[in-house]
């Protein structure tokens, strides 16, 4: 085990918000340069925080949180921003800029390598139409180059997020429930795209998912996350109904329990949410 | 299940705050009617009907001679260049320093977090750059572009350009504010996005913050613009050039009619200078 290099390393890792509600209680994980991982729990469990601090969005209240060996306490400007250029993420609602050009929210996947005024001038003239047309031939839809974000279909929009990251050529991909919002049949065709992309590199994965059916159909690895604990940590075949009758258990029965405090958690830091 | 039941009635209602509160508030404004010496019966009153009329009558008809027209073109462009370079120097301080004094951007909100977690000088040294902006802001707009002409017309001279920096500065002032505000009201999930990719603040500003805040942006600083034009005319009556400097003239000699011409022009400039902010606000 000692031998591959790891990807995360994350040793009893709290995130609080605000002092006082606990989103992250006390994470221990290891994953290996490469590895391909779902995780799954409930809704309010923490994945979203927990993901949150995996692409160094979010810093640990307390915990070791090291990527590639590299603590990341000890990370403040540029040498942060260097470690965020390693990490790709895919988000629940896509999360690109919507009045932007789809070749200017593909491009941003180069942010963290232009320098800033080339940046900006790309704003004004496309610093690399070739590498943006390239990665959205390969999520099949190259023609909406310069479409409008805002006027493509959910599910095209998801395509874009993902042709970002493949521009940014990350070494970890991370996707936060990156097809709840989209039909069934484009689910298993999104989840199939990015585990494809990160086989093809060897890339890391990491996916959280609604549907258990997924999870345990395309991932060798699938954690469960419960009141920001791992429950368990297994291979699809040694996981039965019972853990995961566990796992979502006593989540609708009462309203009033903690297991939905992130919903007021997750909010905190937007204004509008548009 | 829990033990005890959820209550039925609002928290607010064992409370009576709102109703001190509705009090209060009634009462402020009673007593500002009073302090504020509100007294529509002076409308009423034989001397004041008497000068009401005299000031009305008196400005009718308009002055339409061509001696006089031609004599106020040149003021009436003057007013349109003070509010224009105005409104100019106005986004150039108001714009950094809206941005500097945007919460989100610098000091707080999840875009701050794995930044400033832990790091007591950063998160220091980033709130003093807050309240720095804030402050120069709140400075800049709490003296009014009155006062900031008279200082201007002492330090450069009569004529247009202290109309322009006091525009400029007081104007900078309003729009920094309402920039800060528009930034943060922007759907933040884009600009997570775009910092997960190692982007910095400046470049998650440029290809996040700012295009979604485009419309409100462009349509508050048109509208800034508006309010310069009338502004500039305003200012001319303490020497800062422009129609206001005719105004102040044509008053003091009881020439009303001119007075009506000079501000049937305003309209007409506000009103398309408005109609010209609707065209563009309409391509956005």
């Amino acid at each position: 085990m000692d031998s591959t290099l790891q990807q995360y390393r994350l040793e009893s890792v709290r995130k609080e918000f605000g002092g006082q509600q606990v989103a992250l209680d006390g994470i221990d994980l290891k994953i290996d340069q490469g590895e391909k991982v779902a995780l799954i729990g409930p809704s309010g469990a923490g994945k979203t925080t927990l993901f949150r601090l995996l692409n160094c969005t979010l810093r640990p209240t307390s915990g070791k949180l090291y990527i590639a060996d590299e603590d990341i306490a000890a990370l403040h400007g540029q040498r942060l921003r260097h470690v965020r250029r390693r990490i790709g993420s895919v988000y629940q609602q896509h999360n690109l800029v919507p009045r932007l050009q789809v070749i200017h929210n593909v491009l941003a996947g180069q942010l963290g390598r232009w320098p800033t005024l080339r940046s900006l001038w790309s704003l004004c003239k496309p610093g690399d139409v070739e590498l943006a047309h390239s990665a959205l031939s390969q999520v099949e839809i190259a023609e909406k180059l310069f479409e409008r974000t805002d006027e493509l279909s959910g599910g095209q929009q998801q395509r874009v997020a993902i042709a970002r990251v493949l521009v940014q050529n990350p070494e970890v991909i991370l996707a936060d429930e990156p097809v709840s919002s989209v039909d069934p049949t484009l689910a298993s065709t999104i989840v199939r795209l990015l585990v494809d992309i990160s086989r093809s590199t060897r890339r890391t994965l990491l996916v959280s998912l609604h549907s258990v059916d997924l999870a345990l159909a395309y991932f060798p690895r699938v954690v469960g996350i419960k009141q920001g604990r791992v429950a368990f940590d297994l291979s699809p075949d040694k996981i039965n109904d019972d853990m995961l009758e566990d796992l979502y258990a006593g989540n609708f029965r009462d309203p009033g329990a903690p297991e939905t405090r992130s919903e007021t958690i997750e909010p905190i830091a937007y204004q509008s949410l548009g | 299940m829990k033990p005890s039941s959820p209550s039925l009635t609002s928290p607010s209602a064992k409370t009576y705050f709102p109703y001190l509160f509705a009090a209060l508030f009634i009462l402020v404004f009673v007593d500002s009617w009073r302090r504020a010496g509100i007294a529509p019966e002076a409308f009423f009153s034989m001397r004041g009907r008497a000068s009401l009329w005299k000031f009305l009558t008196g400005m009718i008809p308009p002055e339409l001679s061509w001696n006089f027209l031609s004599m106020m073109v040149r003021p009436a462009l003057e007013t349109i260049q003070i509010s224009l370079w105005g409104t100019l120097i106005a986004v150039a301080i108001g714009f950094p320093l809206g941005l500097l004094g945007t919460h989100t951007l610098v000091v707080g909100g999840i875009l701050n977090d794995a930044e400033l977690q832990g790091a007591p000088l950063r998160r220091g040294l980033r709130r003093a750059i807050y309240l720095l902006a804030r402050g120069l802001l709140s400075l800049f707009r709490s003296i009014p572009e009155f006062v900031w002409a008279f200082m201007f017309v002492r330090a450069v001279g009569l004529g247009p350009f202290p109309g322009v920096l006091a525009i400029g500065v007081a104007y900078g002032g309003m729009l920094g504010k309402v920039y800060s505000e528009i930034f943060e009201a922007v759907n933040a999930r884009p600009l997570e996005a775009l910092q997960a990719t190692g982007a910095n603040k400046l470049q998650v500003f440029f290809y996040g913050w700012f295009p979604q805040a485009l419309p409100n942006f462009v349509s508050y600083t048109l509208y800034r613009w508006e309010c310069a034009v009338r502004a500039s005319a305003i200012l001319g009556l303490v020497g800062a050039g422009g129609l206001g400097q005719q105004i102040e003239i044509s008053m003091r000699m009881f020439n009303f009619n001119e007075v009506l011409t000079i501000l049937i022009m305003l309209f007409l400039m506000v009103a398309a200078v408005d109609y010209l902010s609707a065209k563009v606000r309409a391509m956005l």
